[in-house]
């Protein structure tokens, strides 16, 4: 099949960017979209043009570095999967496609279709671990954790880390990726002894990075390819109410 | 090259005890005063780093990646081994340490596999500590599997998603201490040489990939913790930037490389559907337990599965080997799909496959329970083809998928460079010739969290190393030789792509070097590779600067030690006359195609040594004894 790409190029985070308009042709459909690119950027380079940066890793939809914004959708036109996870029979021949970094303030644009995601390694920082050095775990069956309780903290370990949840917020929130990992560890016994502090210190550097407040629209659901629910939203939300007491 | 494994004294189950009694420690107050260099923030990158920086090293952890929680690590899928007994089937510290030898064919160093499986219930404590969320039974005690070859029910496992939960919870732990100040983190920095002076690793030269700065990082130790080289075959299941890179620039300063020719073929991938491909995706092995392996009995049989009646269907594994059946070990279930398929039997449109049918466990255990247990394995599955698993048989093929071989280390993990530790898969030192489902893991982690940061204190304290500073003439010089080469890459103003090189690469070891290795194939690899390279290093094509984000350059940087691998690895392959584990000798096997040993000539890890561009490598041994598992041959009939 043939398609026409319409790719954000940039040089640098602070030099205008502008689309670029390209041609796929001659695509399987059984390719993946990132191998598509990798036919774009094969051209570009026997061509002597630089080829289109973007961030990609293990093509499995579980490392995280991926993403792109295509035509308007944060990973693309399905739910549930990593840009790296669509494939070409999602489209039909002769489609255009529209292709944009995240975009957030938080996120600077390093070239292309990459963006700096830092911010979030340093939400982590602030609180998103259990203070346990090792050597100092006792038996690991000696806490007994409710299957229910495992599961629903494990729906919210899911997070990997895209930052697709911020670039599809209109307020460029990272509400959702910050309230997946409170929830992990606020949800298992090992995670309360910090549970308070975790909370509070994650979402105060949420906000000193530059990201947006939450306001429910819950386009960070929709986009989530680990399908991680708004509800641990609420769940910080609380956390966070309390911890003000605590 | 000298190659002293240090294997302390005493009998098997008390040598580690003994030697964490014996080795030096360096006072606390002093820890601040060292300075180790962590290269890779994988399983075993991240949790040394988070480690010695709990202990009060200064710590500089070093990735290519955005973030530290990118690392291939995370996309193991199927556990963890470890020999809690939990599940009172049977097993012990022994049983495990019996299993890895046996498993890795005999070509795994005694010592430090009994290590492996005494420290593995450790880490399951840590892990769990951590909030790594492992899958439990209804009251509340952690669930285990029988995976890859195993017995008894000895792996742990967060949904198939435990490498992800396990590298986040290092990673948690990295971050904690990045956060405490006590770990500089450099991502976006790919390592592209080491530094030796005076004998000793003591750093290592990166490139920034964002500003292209090519920059020099000091330490008293450096450890390389970055991963395999199954990319070599351009496809497999690792990461696209998975690489040799900084195993190769440090074999290439000096340290020897081990079993080269020991790759992990990994029996349950989803076969190439064609020549774009870009990548291999494994399925896991967890499929294994609830799914039959099947192709039709008769060759070119065109009818869709669920047409062919049972009695018209070969269970090939079930039928070599009734005790062990689908759950035969990797090496063994991958050779026995390549024969499938090169009989004419293959499945799907290209006839590369064989098929993993779910039917008769839907109708057992209920489509519900299949999908608590494998739903998101099918739901990627049926993304990748558009076939669903739950409806027709998924199709399978074997592919690259883990490496044995690697950097020798001897038993404190330290390289033929002093100085130089390497740890989890980019070292040789635990699966011999195959490694088994679920020990990838252990392996990473025990070296990261339990050997690595006492063996380096031993080090420290007794190497009597001197303080060296970037400025020292050897960090000048491997800078400048970092810049001719990329210099070189982007003035070759050629007309190929240095992705076009790796596929011809890849292609030449996977049908040369792959799942069966002649000596003719060999030899002829060995031709055509000097070749190759020769034509890449006159033809690459790679435009852009060296100071700007520039992937195509950090590709070809990555191929052009991809190519000087390949052939020590087929040299290795040529050089072992016989069959064992991953390395399959079609000329050595027994009556019924099974990998035939040659322990008399062969009881030995092979280890290579580099003597410059115009003299080939040398290769020299370190002989391997078996007080503990007698070498047998594996039967899993």
């Amino acid at each position: 099949m043939n398609i026409t790409l319409h790719v954000w190029r940039q040089a640098g985070p602070n030099v205008a960017g502008r689309f670029e308009t390209y041609r796929a042709e001659g695509i399987s459909e059984h390719a993946s979209f990132l191998e598509m690119l990798d036919v774009v950027n094969e051209r570009l380079l026997e061509d002597g043009k630089e080829p289109i940066a973007f961030e990609h890793d293990c093509r499995e939809g579980i490392c995280g570095s991926c993403g792109m914004v295509v035509d308007g959708n944060p990973h693309g036109p399905h739910r549930a999967v990593t840009t790296c996870q669509v494939h070409m029979r999602s489209f039909r021949d002769g489609d255009e496609v529209w292709l944009e970094p995240w975009r957030a303030r938080a996120f600077p644009v390093i070239k292309d279709l990459v963006v700096d995601r830092s911010a979030l390694d340093r939400i982590i920082q602030a609180g998103g671990f259990v203070s346990v050095s090792t050597g100092s775990a006792p038996d690991a069956n000696a806490l007994p954790i409710p299957k229910d309780t495992l599961e629903r903290a494990m729906d919210a370990a899911a997070c990997i880390g895209c930052g697709a949840c911020v670039a599809a917020c209109p307020n460029a929130s990272a509400m959702l990726f910050t309230a997946a990992k409170v929830s992990h560890l606020g949800l298992l016994p090992q995670g309360q002894p910090e549970r308070w502090a975790r909370a509070r210190d994650m979402v105060v550097q949420m906000d000193r990075e530059g990201f947006g407040t939450c306001t429910n629209h819950g386009a960070c659901q929709n986009a989530c390819p680990k399908e991680i629910s708004v509800d641990f939203i609420a769940r910080l939300n609380g956390d966070l109410l309390k911890a003000t007491f605590e | 090259m000298e190659l002293n494994p240090r294997i302390p004294s005493g009998p098997v189950e008390q040598k580690w005890d003994r030697h964490r009694f014996d080795m030096k420690l360096v006072n606390p107050a002093n820890k601040r005063k060292y300075k180790v260099l962590v290269v890779g923030s994988g399983l075993a990158g991240a949790s040394a780093a988070a480690t010695l920086a709990e202990l009060g090293y200064q710590v500089d952890c070093f990735t290519y990646h955005d973030s530290p929680r990118r690392a291939h690590s995370i996309a193991a899928q199927g556990g963890i081994n470890a020999a809690k007994n939990y599940q009172n089937d049977g097993d012990s510290v022994r049983r495990l340490f019996y299993d890895t030898v046996k498993g890795g064919d005999f070509r795994a160093r005694e010592a430090n596999v009994y290590r492996l499986a005494q420290i593995s219930t450790a880490i399951i404590d840590q892990c769990v500590a951590q909030g790594v969320p492992f899958a439990r039974e209804y009251g509340g005690m952690l669930a285990n599997r029988s995976f890859g070859g195993a017995q008894v029910s000895r792996t742990f496992y967060a949904r198939g998603q435990t490498g992800q939960q396990l590298l986040i919870g290092a990673y948690q732990a990295l971050e904690r201490q990045i956060g405490l100040g006590a770990v500089n983190m450099y991502p976006r920095c790919e390592m592209v040489d080491l530094v030796v002076a005076d004998g000793r690793a003591r750093g290592i030269v990166v490139r920034d990939l964002v500003t292209g700065e090519i920059r020099s990082h000091a330490g008293d130790a450096v450890a390389l913790a970055t991963g395999g080289y199954s990319n070599v075959f351009y496809l497999s299941t690792n990461a696209k930037a998975c690489n040799v890179t900084a195993a190769w620039r440090a074999y290439r300063r000096g340290a020897g490389f081990a079993n080269p020719c020991f790759t992990q073929i990994h029996p349950t991938c989803i076969p190439q559907s064609g020549d774009f491909q870009s990548k291999l995706t494994l399925m896991s092995e967890s499929l294994r337990n609830d799914g039959r392996i099947w192709v039709p009995v008769k060759p070119g049989d065109d009818r869709a599965p669920g047409g062919i009646p049972e009695g018209e269907r070969d269970y090939y594994l079930e039928r070599i080997y009734p005790s062990f059946g689908n759950l035969s070990p990797r090496d063994i279930a991958s050779r026995r799909a390549k024969e499938q398929v090169d009989s004419g039997r293959g499945v799907g449109a290209q006839r590369n496959g064989v098929y993993l049918d779910f039917a008769d466990a839907i109708q057992r255990l209920g489509r519900a329970v299949i999908t608590e247990r494998y739903g998101n394995l099918f739901d990627m599955y049926e993304r990748i083809t558009g076939e669903c698993p739950y409806d027709v048989p998924m199709r399978i093929y074997p592919a690259p998928h883990y490496t044995m071989g690697g950097l020798w280390v001897d038993y404190d993990l330290m390289s033929t460079i002093p100085g130089l530790f390497v740890l989890g898969e980019a070292n040789f030192s635990d699966h011999g010739a195959n490694r088994l489902g679920a020990s990838a893991l252990m392996q990473g982690l025990a070296d990261g969290y339990f050997v690595f940061p006492y063996t380096v204190g031993n080090y420290l304290a007794t190497a009597g190393v001197s303080k060296v500073d970037a400025k020292h003439a050897a960090f000048g010089d491997v800078e400048r030789e970092t810049r001719d080469r990329l210099a070189r890459l982007l003035g070759a103003s050629g007309k190929r792509t240095a992705v076009s090189f790796h596929r011809e690469l890849g292609k030449i070891v996977w049908d040369r070097c792959g799942m069966g290795r002649t000596r003719d194939g060999l030899r002829e690899a060995l031709a055509q590779i000097p070749v190759l390279r020769e034509q890449f290093w006159r033809d690459v094509k790679v435009v852009g600067s060296a100071e700007d984000v520039n992937q195509a350059l950090e590709t070809a940087n990555r191929v052009a030690d991809f190519f000087e691998l390949a052939e020590v690895m087929c040299q290795d392959a040529l050089e072992r006359e016989e069959s064992c584990g991953g390395h399959f000798r079609e000329e050595y096997q027994t009556e019924d195609g099974e990998a035939k040993r040659d322990d008399e000539r062969f009881t030995h890890v092979a280890v290579w040594e580099w003597r410059g561009a115009q003299e080939a490598p040398a290769r020299h041994i370190e002989p391997l004894t078996f007080e503990h598992v007698k070498p047998a041959q594996r039967s899993y009939k």
